[in-house]
């Protein structure tokens, strides 16, 4: 009431007024929105511009490496002695490693990501998963030197301890770990597009006949599959791009386990070598360039997983507007 | 007709979402292989009453009712009651059309494949017929397995009474089937329902007065969640018996 009263006061003063713009009202009109929009432009464009500083750099220092020294050996050797007096640049068990700990770590991660997904968004009550899942996504808020130490202090012992472990610091640590901190964000993004699929498909699902169970993994989790795709994608980038919990965790062992399945022995990631070596190394030296030539594999890796992550959140924000 | 048994019926039904009340005191006889429209103003409990029939609305938390409502006799909100079994015989046809984003011979195959029908073959026949049956068998036969989600609005929903009719329901539950089409989709729809109640009860609720006229051959007139009147189509629109049903119809009201 009081609203519409002040509304109705209000009406004549507007009214009075003529309905072309002064000169002076136009110009500042002009300026507000072209300097808002500058200051915008300006604030993008410098986040845009260290991004691409940043690729300039890596690729800048990386790429003398590939000039002067044998790229094939660097992805098939497996000889990596950066400080010898012949120096040995074979990055393949680092690379190995990186793929390693990422895949076995989304083995890990991703069904029981997808599960606790799936039971937040249709099994529990609203209220509960409203309350759950700002607690799941503050996990990824946690710094991963704190997931390290758990790593060191207390699953590497209970390794070593309980499974008789020449070491408790491996790559079935690191995976361990690396897929507690990929949970959520798959959770967080695969609820996302579960919940998004709409409740006419849910209801014409059961309107045939399905069971709750049917409906959730014949039509909800098929229909939500890009944001999962994505969730996983995302997820996996988290993973590869760890650094401190590798480091802390996989033993840094610069080896291809033999058998290659074997989870137990320990193995070295291109994140770790880069943060270990760089303070070892002079600037500009070829062990400093073969850093920066690793940075740039990570990079392309990440790039790339980006971009796929972004072609499938893209696909179900599609989706989820069709219907 | 009035001499057929009753297929669907209620008797004081009630549905309340939660302290709300959706619908009070329906009593109603549904007639076998026959068209009963439901009508009303918006928010008048069309919508609850249909979705009672084949408890969808048991997806909705806090629901409780009161009172009977039969389908071939048994009542449906008794705790023993199989809801597979009830969807399956009790099918339903949405107001947009919903198909799964899958293939259109898999959104047809869907109700088959849940009861347990595997062989290929068998498929086939039941997709061909039931893609028949709701006129749309010609305009999609070379591409079964292009996404459904291509087809047009209209293609769409013949393509959800495809679906709905594959689990070889008796009943069919439609709720404004056509407010999401253009005239002449709707036109097709209400052909199909026209050729369909040979062999299937069809209840429909519409906002469209000469659609609940052409298609039905009873008519309930629903107002504020009560049933106000419920006869002979012709009836209901040529002389009812009610001054609130008259207003409606005539459109002086709603
Ligand atoms: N999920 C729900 N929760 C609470 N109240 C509901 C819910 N669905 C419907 N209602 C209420 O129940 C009453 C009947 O609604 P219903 O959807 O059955 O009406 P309707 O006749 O189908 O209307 P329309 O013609 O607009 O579709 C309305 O007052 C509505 O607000
Ligand atoms: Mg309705």
């Amino acid at each position: 009431m009081k609203n519409n009263n002040a509304q109705i006061n209000k009406e004549p003063k507007t009214s009075s007024r003529s309905l072309a713009l002064t000169a002076l009202e136009d110009f500042n009109g002009f300026a507000i929105y072209h300097s808002g929009r500058f200051v915008l432009f300006a604030v993008s464009f410098n986040t845009v511009l260290i991004v691409l500083l940043i690729f300039y750099f890596v690729i800048q220092q990386g790429l003398p490496f590939f000039k002067n020294f044998d790229t094939i050996e660097f992805f098939t050797s497996k000889q990596w002695y950066p400080e010898a007096d012949n120096p040995k640049f074979g990055a393949l068990s680092i690379i190995f490693g990186s793929l390693y700990v990422t895949i076995s770590a989304l083995l890990l991660a991703v069904p029981a990501a997808i599960l606790a997904a799936v039971f937040l968004s249709e099994i529990v009550s609203h209220k509960i998963r409203n309350y759950v899942k700002p607690v799941i996504e503050l996990l990824a808020a946690i710094p991963s030197v704190a997931y390290g130490f758990f790593a060191v202090l207390v699953l590497a012992p209970f390794l070593q301890t309980h499974f008789g472990l020449s070491t408790g610091t491996n790559a079935l640590n690191a995976s361990l770990i690396l897929s507690i901190m990929a949970l959520p964000t798959i959770i967080s993004v695969a609820e996302d597009s579960i919940t998004a699929i709409g409740r006419d498909l849910r209801e014409a699902s059961y309107g045939l006949g399905a069971t709750r169970f049917e409906t959730i993994f014949k039509v909800v989790i098929p229909a939500a599959h890009s944001g999962i795709i994505a969730a996983i994608v995302l997820g996996m980038m988290r993973a590869i791009g760890e650094t401190m919990v590798v480091w802390m965790a996989s033993g840094n062992a610069n080896q291809i386990p033999s058998p290659w399945w074997d989870l137990t022995q320990s193995v070295r990631t291109m994140t770790a070598t880069i943060a270990g070596d760089m303070g070892e190394t002079s600037k500009g030296s070829p062990h400093y360039q073969s850093l920066f030539a690793i940075g740039i594999v990570l990079l392309a890796m990440t790039f790339l997983l980006n971009i796929i992550s972004e072609y499938f959140l893209a696909s179900a924000g599609k989706n989820s507007r069709k219907k | 007709m009035s001499d057929k048994k009753a297929i669907i019926k209620s008797e004081n039904f009630c549905f309340y979402y939660g302290s709300k009340i959706g619908v009070k005191n329906i009593s109603m006889e549904i007639y076998p292989k026959s068209v009963t429209a439901i009508i009303g103003p918006s928010g008048c409990g069309k919508s609850t009453f249909l979705r009672s029939i084949n408890r969808i609305n048991d997806l909705i938390a806090n629901i409780k009712t009161k009172g009977v409502l039969l389908v071939k006799g048994h009542n449906v909100y008794d705790k023993n009651t199989n809801l597979v079994n009830l969807r399956q015989q009790v099918g339903m046809v949405f107001q947009k059309p919903n198909p799964f984003p899958k293939s259109i011979f898999d959104n047809v195959a869907y109700g088959p494949r849940l009861q347990g029908v595997k062989k290929r073959s068998y498929l086939q026949q039941i997709v061909e017929e039931k893609l028949k049956a709701a006129a749309l068998w010609g305009e999609v036969k070379d591409e079964l397995n292009k996404s459904a989600l291509a087809l047009s609005g209209g293609q769409q929903q013949r393509l959800c009474i495809a679906r709905a009719l594959a689990t070889n329901p008796d009943i069919l539950l439609m709720d404004e089937p056509c407010s999401a089409l253009d005239p002449i989709a709707t036109g097709k729809i209400e052909d199909l329902i026209d050729k369909l109640q040979t062999d299937y009860t069809i209840v429909i609720v519409t906002h469209n007065m000469q659609q609940a006229a052409r298609v039905s051959e009873r008519t309930a007139f629903f107002c504020l969640g009560e049933l106000i009147e419920y006869d002979s189509t012709v009836k209901i629109f040529r002389n009812p018996a009610k001054k609130q049903t008259e207003d409606y119809v005539t459109g002086r009201f709603g």
